[in-house]
């Protein structure tokens, strides 16, 4: 008889492509929260691997700032225009406008925190039940207790007390009305299998994921790209240097880190063969805080 | 490189935390930020070493605060394997999450005090892998340090161990001494047991076999989702999409579509832009057939050769995760793979006390209680008996009024009405 085991990333998408058709299944209005990073760039080619040659069955949903780096926004369209699924975008701006929100001030001023309620507002909005995000166990302590699908109460809290217990491969998305369920198909991958699985599917990403040059100002010590959202002063000096982005989200609280990683190999080799300069950014709580929070606000969260 | 995952058994106080701590730590898996707050950690064993019990303490904490008490997963790898580690919390009252943390292992870690021996406790953990019928299983003799390295201990409590393997029905028990604490069997070869000449814990973890059910008798396709495009020039494409639990499928295999029991052949397996021949346990693939039948979510495409059991009235095990008492005058939902129906406890046969294995006769049903039950559904399930396929003999039970997932289920035999 032959032995078939699956290789590690053949297991790890077997498994969320499994998960993204039991949310298709068992939910009346799903979507995928798509913030342009490389996470929910993954989710989009599982969910590809999940649903040709039909149409996904739920549209992407993006929660957009005002505040993006263009490089994100321009991969953000082209995809849709390859992929041919529907963009539902959750404006922060118009949140403002409706008065909902108040936008920060000072030098640090960011739209991070006010993502959240235009969040929620859109998932009222379109009545979604079960929201697809590309949040992973092995981000943090309280994320690695989380489950696959996780109910959220109408206020959109995660209530850790509330956890149903999720047993073999069977996933119970039984909830009440105004209740939604954020699901999480990558939750068993680490940061090296989402790269290594970019790599091996030669996933295109946004140019700013690669090292490039570019103009910078250091900022609680940390890289901040320079642009008309920042809040810049007198103070802050404008340099050129080269850099590159770990994740992706709003400009004013996503920093970049030094690199000459040019290519997927390069990325790949900084995470795995060196834990320091992986892990060494994230040793820089600045920066971690940053990065963590991105991944929150991405609407994960 | 393949994924195994498992599940470590004991209390707090047979030394659970620092087993995975160093594990960890002697396999180089500590991220730098981890490292330097180990280091910089005030708390410390007695000798001044490091506390390693500090790497899952942030958890203990949470749990402490009431947070959480909830299976809890942690990732790393070696040059060898991936292994995704659900700790699980050990106490009586969490029977639940090991439970929960069980049925998804193909290993479990028992952990036994070495100046303590077998004890109760001992004989909960092994009956409930035992009950989740995880394959492989690894007795870890811990604190042997505490013991002078004796090797008539741990002789000692391999040989009561072993009474307790037959008792409860565990066949691969391996049997290693070790100090958590000190590091020895762990991920190196002890210098104080030289006694011991068998391997170390993480050198097992990363060459024991994972046991696939690889037999094509077996095969199962539960049908999750149907693609039908519905365009033009696909109009007449129509896909079952699914994950094979068991066995596997070939192109022109026969299969039977359950309950309905219609016949049909493989045509086609499709995968994004390719199409294996063959499809396997644990593959996301869409199959074509080359009737037109009916088939929806819920149904399940098996081999032709070798169906399984569809019943209404099924014999199982439960053990109950809710803190509402079981309500047989109440209807329930089960979920077996991708199918949901209604369900009615028709009788409770027995409960097991878990620390002494007797069976006891009494009613109720209550948060963690472990029995034998029969069930009556309102449509037929297509199943195999959890010890012959596990894959396709769990299932859940969903309270109605509050969604939650309150049972589950080891589908052991039909029922007689």
């Amino acid at each position: 008889m032959s032995k078939h085991q699956l290789d590690y990333l053949d297991e790890l998408e077997a498994e969320a492509i499994y998960i993204l058709r039991e949310v298709a299944g068992q939910f009346e209005k799903p979507a995928l929260l798509f913030s342009g990073g490389k996470d929910s760039i993954t989710l989009v080619r599982l969910a590809e691997k999940a649903f040709r040659p039909g149409k996904f069955p739920f549209p992407l949903v993006h929660i957009d700032t005002g505040h993006n780096f263009i490089e994100t926004i321009e991969y953000r369209d082209k995809m849709i225009n390859r992929i041919g699924e529907k963009l539902i975008i959750g404006h922060v701006q118009d949140s403002i406008d409706e008065g909902k929100v108040v936008e920060q001030k000072g030098k640090n001023a960011s739209r991070n925190a006010l993502q959240t309620v235009t969040l929620l507002d859109t998932i009222a909005k379109h009545g979604f039940d079960a929201c697809i995000g590309g949040a992973r166990r092995d981000e943090e302590k309280a994320r690695a207790k989380e489950r696959i699908f996780s109910v959220r109460d109408e206020f959109g809290q995660w209530d850790p007390k509330r956890q149903r217990p999720e047993l073999w491969n069977i996933f119970n998305g039984k909830i009440h009305k105004g209740e939604n369920v954020r699901v999480f198909p990558i939750s068993n991958w680490t940061e090296l299998d989402v790269w290594n699985y970019i790599r091996r599917e030669k996933i295109e990403l946004p140019s700013i994921y690669f090292a490039h040059e570019r103009e910078v100002i250091t900022r609680n010590g940390q890289l901040m790209a320079a642009s008309p959202f920042l809040n810049m002063d007198a103070e802050d000096i404008i340099e050129k240097r080269n850099v590159r982005f770990r994740t992706v989200g709003d400009m004013t609280c996503t920093a970049a880190v030094e690199s000459y990683a040019y290519r997927i190999d390069d990325i790949i080799d900084e995470i795995s063969e060196s834990k320091i300069s992986e892990r060494g950014a994230r040793m820089d709580d600045k920066v971690s805080e940053a990065a963590m929070e991105d991944r929150k606000k991405g609407g994960y969260f | 490189m393949d994924i195994l995952k498992f599940i470590t058994a004991g209390s707090v106080d047979d030394g659970k935390s620092t087993l995975i701590g160093r594990l960890l730590y002697d396999s180089d898996s500590i991220l730098a930020d981890q490292l330097e707050a180990l280091h910089t950690s005030n708390r410390k064993n007695d000798d001044g070493s490091i506390d390693l019990a500090i790497l899952t303490d942030g958890l203990k904490a949470e749990r402490e605060q009431g947070i959480t008490i909830d299976v809890a997963y942690k990732y790393f790898q070696t040059d060898k394997r991936k292994f995704i580690i659900a700790d699980t919390p050990g106490h009586i009252q969490y029977t639940r999450n090991m439970v929960t943390g069980a049925s998804n292992a193909n290993l479990a870690i028992i952990l036994v005090d070495a100046r303590k021996g077998v004890i109760e406790q001992t004989i909960r953990h092994s009956y409930l892998v035992s009950l989740l019928g995880i394959q492989q299983v690894v007795v870890c003799i811990n604190k042997m340090d505490m013991v002078d390295y004796s090797e008539a201990i741990y002789e000692t409590i391999v040989n009561d161990y072993k009474a307790l393997a037959y008792k409860v029905g565990l066949k691969n028990v391996k049997y290693i001494p070790v100090s958590a604490l000190k590091g020895d069997n762990i991920v190196h070869p002890s210098i104080n047991m030289k006694w011991y000449d068998g391997i170390s814990l993480l050198p097992f973890l990363e060459s024991v076999e994972l046991t696939v059910d690889d037999s094509t008798a077996h095969a199962r396709f539960p049908v999750q989702w149907v693609v039908r495009p519905q365009t033009e020039e696909l109009h007449d494409y129509r896909g079952y999409a699914g994950r094979v639990s068991s066995g596997s499928f070939k192109v022109n295999d026969k299969v039977t579509v359950l309950p309905s029991g219609f016949h049909s052949t493989i045509e086609k397996i499709e995968v994004l832009d390719a199409e294996p021949v063959e499809a396997f346990a644990g593959m996301s693939v869409t199959i074509h057939l080359k009737d037109e039948i009916d088939i929806s979510r819920g149904d399940v495409l098996v081999n032709t050769g070798y169906l399984p059991e569809v019943s209404q009235l099924i014999e199982a095990d439960l053990c109950w995760m809710d803190t509402r008492a079981l309500d047989p005058s109440l209807t329930y939902f089960i979920q077996h793979n991708s199918k949901v129906t209604r369900c009615k406890i028709r009788e409770i046969l027995y409960k097991v006390n878990i620390n002494t294995l007797e069976k006891e006769f009494n009613e109720d049903f209550k948060l963690n209680d472990i029995g034998r039950i029969i069930i009556k559904t309102a449509e037929p399930l297509a199943f195999d008996l959890y010890q012959n396929n596990k894959a396709n003999g769990g299932a859940i039970i969903i309270d109605s009024r509050t969604n939650v997932t309150v049972g589950a289920l080891m589908l052991r035999a039909v029922a007689e009405d």
